[in-house]
């Protein structure tokens, strides 16, 4: 059975310039995924230990969780730079097309005029890479459309842009 | 809205502080205006009543025993035997006289502070003594208007105005308005908020109010029927059944939960012997009662009217309410078929909206959401006559068509939903899941799909649970097209179009993955161009008055990024501040 992926002919998408995210974002994301999954699977280990090893059941329980969760850990780790790769963005004529996801794709389109708000956000590990995340607001909170990893003068940039559209395209609600 | 920590500003000329809202006068004039003289009773007038209540309840006591010695027990710890023993009965009386005087004095303050004005582009209202509160409210942003009667202030001959607003707790409202001059207020808000600038003159005239002394007047209210035709200009009304809405309150999955409770005790008295586990059926038993009489006395006297300014939502008995949502504040709307309705073929029509009407409670929540509490596919069709030509017709021939062009424009979506609530299959023109989608929608896989018509996207759900999901193009917010791993495996993909948060989710899943490619972007392209031609802000605005609101806009917002707890200032472009007088748009 061939196997469908979404960006192929249909979308209407062919031959539309998607911007990538900057290659950083792999560092942050690596980052963030492993200390958690250490931190999550050191944690099950260690309550798998307390509660008598993997000799009693709820100590092997615990151990098998945390191993669970480390092997997740380390696929994802490793799947990171091709899903920071999967990241995308398009200014089309009329809306924004965001493209996320490797094993869970999804294009969401958001009209210019819908946009109420856009926010630019940075945390520690951005600013040590110099770079922000833009957070679109729509009247629609299910639109939760977050793009990581643009560099912070082209993020400003893209921020001011987009504001402009939106005003020039403004509808009711 | 602004939050002044501060002074109160200077006070308005003299003359103009004859405004009352008793009175019918208009309260549009774009002067301050106070609210009803009631008010203050109304409010906080209970507690006053309790403290009252509980010192006569008390003095009753001491009376009895003044009068009749001997008689009763004589407790101790009773304050006010307790003073009338110590004969400090003067000063007590003087420090509670004081304490009432102060009182009032306060409630008479504050609703001095309180008042209320409109203009052509705003609504305005400031409270407070000794922390003002002034809010604004935009016109062209009014989600609703809602009129609520509750009991007390309904004895009184009056009423609360609710101007809904989108974004959380961004509601003004205005408590308490003589009952007259509330109706008289929304209609006249509605006429600015329109834009309508050739405003017929059919509005004012016959709207002289007699009376006939105030206790009949009251009765008279009383007995008339929630909702007067005539002068609310309604051209078709649909009303629901007293006896169907009990049915399909009975009918519901509360009810089953319920019997199944209650089976389940019996069961285990019959199993176990012990009956004192009766005990607890009675709270249920009670409760559920409960739930069914409010719930019922809620929805009594449901009508949909529709009217010149919107869709009118009437209902309740005791407390009434009415709430008119101008053309256009409607984002979603869903006809759904509960289980259990389906022997009947009854449905029930909800809606999403940008607003949280009445302080977030979450019961007047879910009854604003809901526009057909229950009816028949006939019901059904007459409401959908109702709500879509302002939706999806003025996105097909424009907002600034005549009512039966609007008609005309929404008539292809109302024949498709009505033709197509139990229809599986391509009939109807839907594009629906392919054989393989049963993997993942095993009994709906017929009928579950979409299909475009003008103005908006139509997705017909669940074989089961059947609903239709009708979500005008002009308010979609953004399209998302979606693939799981399974749905890889099986070339399928989902489709969720993002409307303002409400009861209608629209989401379409298992559809064959070029399908959902075609729905995206299909959606994507036609809501982007609804939405340039949609003007619904200003639904009765003609020719040059479209530009109105826009004008202000032109100027780019230099600090777009506001932090997300600014949302219920959603889209204020800068500068409507500067308040144009009423001429600005009448």
């Amino acid at each position: 059975m061939p196997r469908e992926r979404l960006d192929e002919p249909g979308l209407g998408l062919t031959g539309v310039d998607w911007t990538r995210v900057s290659s950083k974002l792999v560092w942050t994301e690596l980052i963030t995924t492993v200390l958690a999954g250490v931190v999550v699977t050191v944690g099950c280990v260690l309550i798998g230990v307390v509660s008598g090893g993997p000799g009693e059941t709820a100590g092997l329980v615990w151990t098998l969780i945390g191993v669970a969760i480390g092997i997740i850990t380390l696929v994802t780790a490793v799947l990171t730079p091709r899903r920071v790769r999967a990241i995308g963005y398009a200014l089309r004529d009329d809306d924004f097309v965001l493209r996320k996801g490797l094993m869970w794709q999804r294009f969401t389109a958001v009209p210019y005029g819908r946009l109420q708000l856009v926010d630019v956000n940075r945390g520690p590990l951005d600013r040590v890479l110099g770079m922000s995340e833009l957070k679109f607001v729509t009247a629609a909170a299910s639109t939760n459309v977050r793009i990581p990893g643009i560099p912070a003068d082209r993020a400003d940039e893209l921020r001011d842009r987009l504001v402009e559209l939106a005003e020039s395209r403004r509808a009711g609600l | 809205m602004t939050f002044r920590p501060g002074p109160p500003p200077p006070a308005p000329p003299a003359p103009n502080r004859r405004g009352n809202a008793a009175a019918a006068a208009p309260l549009t004039d774009g002067e301050w205006h106070r609210l009803h003289p009631l008010t203050p009773l109304l409010r906080g007038g209970i507690f006053l009543v309790v403290v009252l209540g509980i010192v006569v309840n008390n003095l009753r006591d001491t009376l009895f025993e003044t009068f009749i010695p001997g008689g009763g027990s004589r407790e101790q710890g009773d304050p006010v035997r307790y003073v009338w023993e110590h004969g400090a009965f003067g000063w007590v009386l003087l420090g509670i006289a004081v304490f009432l005087v102060v009182l009032i004095g306060l409630f008479y303050l504050s609703w001095r502070m309180h008042e209320f004005r409109v203009t052509g582009e705003i609504v305005e209202v400031r409270s407070g003594v000794l922390f003002r509160n002034h809010r604004k409210a935009r016109l062209d942003r009014i989600q609703g208007i809602n009129i609520t009667r509750p009991l007390i202030p309904r004895l009184f001959g009056t009423a609360k105005l609710e101007i809904a607003q989108a974004g959380n707790d961004a509601n003004v409202q205005l408590a308490y308005l003589g009952a007259k001059a509330s109706d008289d207020l929304r209609q006249r808000i509605l006429v600015l908020a329109s834009g309508a600038r050739d405003e017929p003159e059919e509005a004012t005239p016959g709207r002289q109010y007699s009376s006939d002394g105030v206790v009949s007047d009251r009765v008279y209210e009383f007995l008339s029927p929630e909702l007067d035709a005539d002068a609310v200009h309604a051209t078709r009304i649909v009303k629901v059944k007293p006896g169907r809405l009990i049915a399909s309150m009975l009918l519901s999955g509360t009810t089953v939960v319920i019997l199944a409770l209650v089976a389940a005790i019996i069961v285990s008295i019959a199993l176990t012997g012990e009956y004192f586990l009766l005990v607890t059926l009675f709270p249920a038993v009670i409760g559920s009662g409960g739930y069914y009489v409010r719930k019922f006395s809620k929805s009594l006297q449901y009508t949909i009217a529709d009217t010149r300014d919107g869709i009118r939502i009437g209902f309740g008995l005791v407390s009434t309410t009415n709430e008119t949502l101008p053309p256009g504040r409607i984002h979603a709307v869903s006809v759904a078929q509960p289980l259990l309705w389906r022997p009947f073929g009854w449905w029930d029509v909800r809606i999403n909206r940008a607003t949280n009407a009445g302080n977030g409670a979450s019961s007047n929540q879910q009854v604003s959401s809901i526009v057909l509490p229950v009816g028949t596919a006939a019901d059904v069709r007459q409401v959908l006559e109702i709500i879509l030509p302002a939706l999806v017709g003025s996105a097909v021939v424009g907002p600034e068509a005549s009512k039966d062009r609007l008609r005309e424009g929404s008539a292809e979506a109302v024949s498709v939903v009505d033709d197509s609530l139990t229809t599986t299959g391509d009939a109807g023109g839907f594009v629906h899941s392919p054989r393989r989608g049963r993997w993942l929608r095993p009994l709906s896989a017929r009928r579950n799909g979409y299909r475009f018509v003008e103005g908006a996207v139509l997705l017909r759900l669940g074989a089961v649970w059947r609903s239709l999901v009708v979500v005008p193009l002009p308010r979609v917010q953004s399209v998302r097209v979606e693939q799981g791993p399974l749905e890889r495996l099986l070339r399928l993909a989902s489709v969720h179009v993002h409307t303002v948060s409400g009861p209608v989710a629209a989401r379409v899943g298992a559809l064959d993955a070029r399908d959902a490619q075609r729905l995206w972007s299909g959606t994507a392209e036609r809501a982007v161009e609804a939405a340039a031609t949609d003007t619904s802000h200003r639904w009765r605005s003609r020719g040059p008055a479209a530009a109105d609101g826009q004008e202000a806009r032109t100027t780019p917002d230099p600090h777009p990024a506001v932090p997300q707890a600014a949302r219920s200032a959603l889209d204020v472009p800068p500068g409507w501040q500067d308040v144009p007088g009423t001429g600005a748009v009448r």
